[in-house]
């Protein structure tokens, strides 16, 4: 190709991102907007007159719900890792009976309609008094990323020689202890991996949130956004501003992670 | 995730070729890797059970967090559950008059064909569109690599967030979608894009495709990347144009890779929830409800849990039939790739 062409291949494909990323810019660009703008009848295409009022009032009314996300989605990948770490070590490194089963279950059970699992879980919740209870989220959510988690870890800790965990048999180190200090730091990148997609499940999931939870103060954020809507249909800058700011963590762990997020992926999927 | 989830909705690129890996260890190199596995247990001097302590956690998870739900499901669909039977505890059996109910609900029939409706318009521009982006992305030029990770970004947001930014653009009188067309004189008065019963299924498929497309071209750009140069050299020097090489090689050897994205596809475009309800909320008058969001407002809204749990059962059926699908499209996948 020649550099023209090249550079007009670039230019398309700005063109082609420019059109994808718009409801972002046009989230972003309403957030700053005073109301008066966002009510005309000719669209504002750049936040001339920009205000922050929209984030004030997105801060005072949502902010509780961020924390509630927070807590919640660190709880999940908390859980999630719990239950996953020991399940890949004991899949890829000690072959454990019944693993390949396992596996399976794991791969139908990513497939089970959300709302199916989230009529059980209520009436599961329900009996044991957790509806509104940020825990009963937590086990909620975390079925969204247990499968995702121990698959990818798996497929990871196959690549960790097996005489690496021999040798430190040999040392004498139970096999507990060989996964917290030899076979965990070397999977290091696949953990944050596993943590950092589930923190984002969390983070994202509306279903059981807007059915495990009746109080609206309990609610995360994504329902939060929901009921503001529901509440203030013409206060669209304050409802933008609520959107972004429920961006902004996924935007920082993309940013700050995104070198363990490819390192991952790629350890999952290219080394055999 | 991918979609719902993660999408919830959307799993990352990671799960398929996970799962694909995974599925590939478990169907064909069984004979070589049982082997292997055999000599490193005797070496170890113990059997697998010894290590069956690590899984047992994530069985019990299982089975606590998938299966218990799963039966749940299947029993309330056979019971009268009420309000009342939240306080009481009660809820008799009533075989199938729930899901005789549900046959006779008059939103059902067309709450089944909007979810076909839905489905299908969704897995065919998706696809589309992301085997175009994937084809395009695959040329070398300056910025290349960067353009195509910006992509993701979408893709990686709270449906919830990306929903509600769509449902300002989609506004009728003030969303910047009717003004855009008005100015250039497309339509002559605003379309009410999520207010008609005539479009509102258009519209909450179109957010949908959007909302997919980065998926498919992460899969297909992977699945192209697999196709090897030489093949495409030869054909070109044998005098094969653009359109003959895509046709006769990257299509063919696409079709592992479409299988997966397609059935995928499938599952996650059932689940969807967060669009619909942040946009609809299935409606108005129920024109753009699916499966999914019918089977929420019937267990959650009309707080008729037997009813909902039917049709919860219905997407369970779908969802297995295609998980089989998905299953033996991978293996078949890896048949192909290995032979």
């Amino acid at each position: 190709m020649t550099a023209v062409r090249r550079y007009a291949t670039t230019a398309a494909g700005l063109l082609i991102l420019a059109v994808m990323l718009f409801p972002l810019y046009w989230m972003v660009n309403a957030s700053l907007l005073p109301s008066t703008e966002l009510v005309g009848s000719e669209p504002a295409w750049l936040p001339v007159h920009a205000t922050f009022e929209g984030y004030r009032n997105a801060l005072s009314s949502q902010g509780g719900h961020l924390l509630t996300s927070l807590y919640v989605s660190l709880g999940t990948v908390a859980a999630t890792l719990l239950i996953a770490v020991p399940a890949a070590y004991g899949l890829a490194q000690l072959r454990a009976a019944g693993g390949r089963l396992l596996v399976f279950a794991l791969l139908i059970a990513q497939m089970i309609p959300g709302i199916v699992m989230a009529n059980g879980l209520y009436v599961a919740a329900d009996a044991l008094h957790l509806i509104n209870s940020p825990l009963a989220l937590v086990l909620a959510d975390s079925t969204l990323s247990v499968p995702f988690a121990v698959l990818i870890l798996h497929a990871f800790m196959r690549t960790v020689p097996a005489e690496v965990r021999e040798a430190a048999a040999i040392d004498g180190a139970t096999r507990l202890r060989t996964l917290v200090s030899i076979i965990l730091p070397v999977s290091r990148n696949a953990v944050i991996t596993a943590g950092l997609f589930s923190f984002l499940f969390a983070w994202a999931d509306f279903l059981f949130g807007v059915t495990l939870t009746s109080r609206d103060e309990r609610a995360p954020i994504t329902v939060g956004i929901y009921r503001f809507i529901g509440a203030h249909m013409s206060d669209w800058n304050s409802v933008m501003a609520t959107g972004v700011m429920a961006s902004v963590p996924v935007a920082v762990l993309l940013v700050v992670a995104q070198r363990y997020v490819a390192a991952g992926v790629t350890a999952g999927s290219v080394k055999d | 995730m991918m979609a719902e989830t993660i999408p919830g909705a959307a799993a990352p690129a990671g799960a398929v070729r996970v799962g694909r890996r995974v599925g590939r260890r478990a169907g064909l190199h069984v004979g070589r890797h049982g082997g292997r596995s055999a000599g490193a247990r005797r070496s170890r001097g113990g059997t697998g059970w010894a290590a069956f302590g690590f899984i047992a956690p994530a069985w019990l998870y299982v089975a606590a967090f998938y299966v218990y739900p799963l039966a749940a499901n299947v029993r309330m669909s056979f019971q009268d559950y009420t309000v009342t039977s939240f306080f009481t505890g009660r809820a008799p059996f009533v075989g199938w008059r729930n899901y005789e109910a549900v046959w006779q609900d008059p939103a059902f029939a067309a709450t089944v064909a909007n979810t076909v409706l839905f489905t299908v318009g969704s897995l065919l521009f998706q696809f589309g569109a992301g085997l175009a982006l994937a084809v395009f992305f695959q040329r070398r030029f300056p910025l290349g690599g960067l353009l195509r990770s910006l992509l993701l970004v979408p893709w990686l947001l709270p449906l919830v967030v990306s929903g509600t930014a769509w449902r300002w653009i989609m506004e009728t009188d003030s969303g910047v979608l009717n003004q855009a067309l008005m100015q250039v004189h497309l339509i002559d008065r605003p379309i009410p894009w999520l207010a008609s019963t005539s479009v509102s299924l258009l519209s909450v498929t179109l957010v949908n495709i959007w909302v997919g497309v980065p998926f498919n071209m992460v899969i297909l750009y992977g699945g192209l990347q697999g196709i090897p140069a030489h093949l495409y050299e030869a054909a070109a020097l044998d005098g094969a144009g653009a359109w003959r090489r895509f046709r006769h090689i990257t299509l063919p050897l696409l079709r592992p890779v479409t299988a997966v994205v397609l059935t995928l596809g499938l599952i996650y475009t059932l689940k969807v929830f967060d669009v619909i309800m942040v946009l609809t909320q299935g409606g108005p008058a129920d024109s753009s409800q699916t499966l999914t969001t019918f089977a929420y407002d019937l267990s959650f809204q009309r707080l008729t849990f037997g009813h909902g749990a039917v049709v919860g059962n219905l997407l369970i059926v779908v969802a297995v039939v295609f998980a089989f699908v998905y299953l033996r499209a991978t293996r078949d996948g890896e048949g192909r790739a290995a032979a």
